[in-house]
């Protein structure tokens, strides 16, 4: 593998093999020595024009405990301050022989754009509201794993809704086209507001009514609803939006037996989820953070464990 | 994203040559089922008389048939002893000198059963050959605790030792040549057990 700059890059074997290969990554975290040689010798850099410290610094560890040298490189203070074109700062950083970029950008099609321009391997952390793959395969890892608890295998017939700002999500595209290749059934529900456009070309059933769809999800997706959004008239109110679309505790009561919850984080407690959602014994939100390292050494290893990815 | 190869296959294509489609006719048996079955037998009561009984014995077989190597040296064991004995996976993928080399694979599950710490670990694999496998092993086991001592099981030795390693307990030393592959056959895994040689390359 090149790149993983978006989750339509994956096929079924290499998504399966990455879930798989973080199953084995999770056990080195109880280990005496918590560190496999495979990356000796590479270098990665994270690159991170946005704050994200649960990312970076799980990308930053998966690096370290596969014998990677990880440099992180905030974009604050750097010569993109300066004024420096972000080609510039990425061809400047790519002649120094990095062998991987993981890169946080705010606008779609950053980390894309980047991967053509230099000769290093690229891990696309989050493009402004377009993908994050990274974050759909821990989501996908915690619902796996949740749904052999309860004595399921896979994703076939499984239904995954996904509710809430679906307009300025990065992870829900990034969710819609791993669970495409997975199997999984996904469910969008959002106000028509926050629907970003062409969600109909998506293949997904689409609702503005969460109740129906609680009845027979089997993971119920809820995503962070920003506060500076507030201000944007996509809702009229913080209290109209939790009455119609948050997790309250009579929703929960509603949930189907054996279905789970994820939340990508940061959590809006009391906006799109209750607290007591939140921390029910089915959620998966610290499930999903955990899994975090695991896939994010998979993702690693898949792309630097061998020389294929690489050019000469 | 290759699933694993037999690891004879990428050690013995280092002359160019990979293994072709018509290898499957050229290839003759070695060893025969009842010959392994008595192989076996023999490497399970070595271990036992070189160990002096089953305590703090560790058996870990590397992946793909090692593993069921090992879960059948412990159920003979147990049979001898009449105790359990410790077994577990070895996984050694991460620790190929040659890992960045070739396409990329899927490591196995590694399974330590306990803690390594002061046991005697007994490594088993199907085929001796360069040497390079219980070299990443034993690089490893490093990373896992701090045995007393690690000894080597092997069904197969074919010799060309590219590292200076040495099997404890042999069950079979086959002279080969370098283009010739070694295969050992499994029931777990290949429906009956059998130990095969054939021609690697169509030259």
């Amino acid at each position: 593998m090149r790149h993983l700059l978006s989750c339509a890059d994956l096929d079924l074997s290499t998504a399966t093999g990455i879930l798989d290969l973080a199953e084995e990554m999770q056990q080195v975290q109880s280990r005496p020595v918590k560190k496999l040689p495979a990356l000796r010798g590479r270098t990665i850099v994270n690159i991170f024009f946005e704050d994200s410290t649960r990312t970076r610094t799980s990308f930053e560890i998966a690096g370290k405990w596969l014998s990677a040298d990880t440099i992180n490189v905030s974009a604050k203070g750097s010569s993109v301050s300066k004024g420096e074109s972000l080609r510039d700062t990425m061809l400047t950083l790519d002649a120094m022989g990095v062998d991987c970029f993981v890169i946080r950008h705010s606008s779609s099609g950053a980390a894309a754009q980047v991967a053509s321009w230099v000769r290093a391997q690229v891990v696309n952390a989050g493009d402004g509201q377009h993908e994050h793959p990274t974050q759909a395969l821990l989501d996908a890892y915690a619902m796996r794993q949740h749904f052999r608890t309860v004595g399921a295998e896979g994703f076939a017939g499984k239904k995954i809704a996904i509710v809430g700002d679906l307009l300025h999500s990065r992870v829900v595209r990034s969710n819609v086209l791993l669970q495409h290749t997975l199997g999984g059934e996904v469910v969008l529900v959002a106000p028509p507001t926050l629907l970003p456009t062409g969600v109909e070309n998506w293949g997904c059933q689409i609702s503005d009514d969460l109740d129906p769809v609680l009845g027979e999800a089997d993971i119920v997706m809820m995503l962070r609803v920003q506060r500076e959004r507030m201000a944007g008239g996509f809702f009229p109110t913080e209290r109209e939006y939790t009455a119609r679309f948050g997790l309250t505790e009579e929703r929960l009561a509603a949930m189907k037996p054996d279905a789970a919850i994820c939340h990508p984080g940061p959590m809006n407690r009391g906006v799109e989820i209750s607290s007591a959602a939140a921390d029910a014994a089915n959620s998966l939100v610290l499930d999903q953070v955990a899994a975090g390292v695991a896939i994010r050494m998979s993702v690693l290893y898949h792309l630097l464990g061998s020389d294929e990815g690489a050019v000469h | 994203m290759v699933d694993p190869a037999p690891r004879e296959v990428s050690t013995s294509s280092t002359d160019g040559s990979g293994p072709t489609s018509g290898s499957e006719e050229s290839s003759r048996t070695v060893v025969d089922a009842s010959e392994l079955a008595r192989s076996l037998s023999r490497i399970a009561h070595e271990i036992l008389e070189a160990n002096r009984g089953a305590s703090d014995l560790v058996l870990l077989g590397i992946p793909t048939r090692g593993v069921h190597l090992a879960r059948r040296l412990a159920r003979l064991i147990e049979g001898i002893e009449g105790s359990p004995v410790r077994v577990g996976d070895l996984d050694i993928t991460m620790y190929r000198d040659d890992l960045r080399r070739n396409p990329t694979r899927n490591p196995a599950r590694t399974s330590i059963p306990g803690r390594i710490d002061d046991a005697v670990v007994v490594l088993v694999d199907d085929v001796l050959y360069s040497g390079r496998t219980i070299g990443a092993a034993i690089d490893a086991l490093r990373d896992l605790g701090r045995p007393r001592a690690v000894r080597l099981a092997v069904l197969v030795d074919r010799g060309h030792r590219e590292l200076p390693v040495a099997a404890d307990h042999v069950g079979r030393t086959i002279q080969t040549a370098a283009d010739e592959r070694v295969q050992v056959l499994l029931t777990e895994k290949d429906g009956h057990d059998a130990v095969t040689i054939s021609r690697g390359g169509n030259r």
